[in-house]
């Protein structure tokens, strides 16, 4: 079903949504990567006897 | 016998009559040899507008028909365009590229990844308010992505007959990052700003975590946003073979031969796309402006970004990296650290950048995506 809307509702509807679902999903992201680099941290190489 | 002669002859020069009846062919002919200027002797983005360059200059060949229904590139704009399955393609070469280490190192540049992405929103208004339909709004504000198979996926889907003008104006706008971003960067931060040296990124990145990035960010961005799933599954399937090490065979031939090849009837198709009747119009140079508005959008949002981190970490942070958040990559990142260079010369902005630029790279992908899925939401797209 398509929905006609004005532009203005429109715009701004994108700009809140669209830039605030961006940021949002990217901070999510950020988190959780941050996260599984602390649970899987790089382990320094063992010397060869 | 004379008649025939006479009607032979007519046929090689029906072509010239037709390119004296249309200018505006003759001016795309033009306009073709441009971009292969650009392309051969600019070295503006090559790969890509060589092929764009030939593919307007075949298509505005009158009579030639590349483009008509049985012509030879409307074979490959109906396989891989119509179908999406060229700039999917590309992703897949781009994720088996792209080193996301960087940003894994610091994860909360991903947020300059996002700020880098607000011109795109930005340039959609300023759309709306010039008066496009919506969703043509929607196709000239992802040429602020600064990411051209995204651009590519979104016109061809929503908004096919601005393809052309669209994917030109990415590609060419993104080769001129080096050029339009200084000034900027310059105008929105202080000389304290720019001398901030940043300490060096220490943190290795395990090969499990690499591992685990293509995949989280698969599953969790497609659960956020699935009408991205293309675009965001493609890059990361790329970036899952090139860290798992196992699959070196499709990791090199997505990154070399289906990359190549792809971005070779990628360009002729986009090419073909500017006929003369279509491309001259004002409503091309409106969305040439639009996206060069776009570009620098971006640019300011990330620099701005880069500032509010700056305050939140007590000044540790150099601003400069926020205009990396793009998805040039990894153009942008090597503009911030010669500006950075420039300024202070301890400072050594180049891994910090990368990191923003990787961030850069999975923000455009996010943004067209959350995009779609607003778009979805709203009902305007199925």
């Amino acid at each position: 079903m398509e929905v006609f809307m004005d532009n203005f509702t429109f715009g701004i509807t994108m700009l809140i949504c669209g830039m605030g679902g961006t940021i949002l999903t990217l901070w999510i992201m950020s988190l959780v990567m941050g996260l599984l680099g602390k649970l899987f941290p790089e382990k320094p190489a063992k010397k060869e006897a | 016998m004379a008649d025939a002669i006479v009607n032979g002859l007519g046929g090689l020069t029906v072509g010239f009559q037709m390119l004296a009846l249309d200018w505006r062919n003759t001016i795309m002919i033009l306009v073709g040899f441009v971009l292969l200027y650009l392309g051969v002797k600019k070295d503006c983005e090559p790969l890509l507008l060589v092929p764009i360059g030939f593919g307007c200059i075949l298509v505005n060949i009158p009579l030639a028909d590349v483009m008509s229904k049985e012509g030879f590139i409307r074979a490959l704009y109906d396989a891989g365009i119509v179908t999406e399955l060229f700039p999917l393609l590309i992703f897949v070469g781009i994720g088996a590229m792209t080193d996301f280490g960087p940003v894994l190192a610091q994860p909360s540049t991903f947020l300059l990844g996002a700020a880098g992405q607000f011109g795109i929103f930005l340039t959609l208004l300023l759309a709306l308010a010039l008066g496009f339909p919506q969703l043509d709004a929607v196709s000239i504000g992802i040429i602020g992505a600064c990411d051209g198979p995204t651009a590519i996926y979104v016109t061809s889907k929503y908004a096919p007959h601005l393809l052309g003008a669209v994917s030109v104006a990415a590609y060419s706008y993104m080769s001129l990052v080096p050029i339009l971003q200084p000034p900027i960067m310059r105008l929105l931060t202080t000389k304290k700003e720019r001398m901030t040296v940043m300490k060096p990124v220490a943190k290795p990145v395990s090969k499990t975590t690499k591992m685990l990035f293509p995949l989280v960010i698969t599953i969790l961005g497609g659960v956020i946003a699935p009408k991205g799933l293309p675009l965001l599954g493609t890059i990361m399937l790329g970036n899952l073979m090139r860290e798992s090490g196992v699959v070196s065979r499709l990791t090199k031939a997505s990154e070399n031969e289906i990359a190549n090849v792809v971005t070779l009837f990628l360009g002729l198709c986009i090419g073909a796309t500017m006929v003369g009747s279509a491309f001259i119009k004002a409503q091309t140079l409106i969305i040439l402006a639009l996206g060069f508005v776009a570009i620098c959008l971006d640019t300011v949002c990330g620099v701005l970004m880069g500032k509010v981190m700056r305050v939140v970490t007590g000044g540790k942070v150099n601003p400069l990296i926020g205009a990396a958040g793009i998805s040039a990559f990894p153009m942008a990142a090597r503009v911030v650290q010669r500006e950075g260079a420039k300024w202070n010369k301890k400072s050594y902005l180049l891994m910090h950048a990368m990191g923003a630029n990787a961030g850069g790279q999975v923000g455009s992908v996010i943004a067209a995506a959350v995009m779609l899925s607003v778009l979805a939401g709203m009902g305007i797209i199925r």
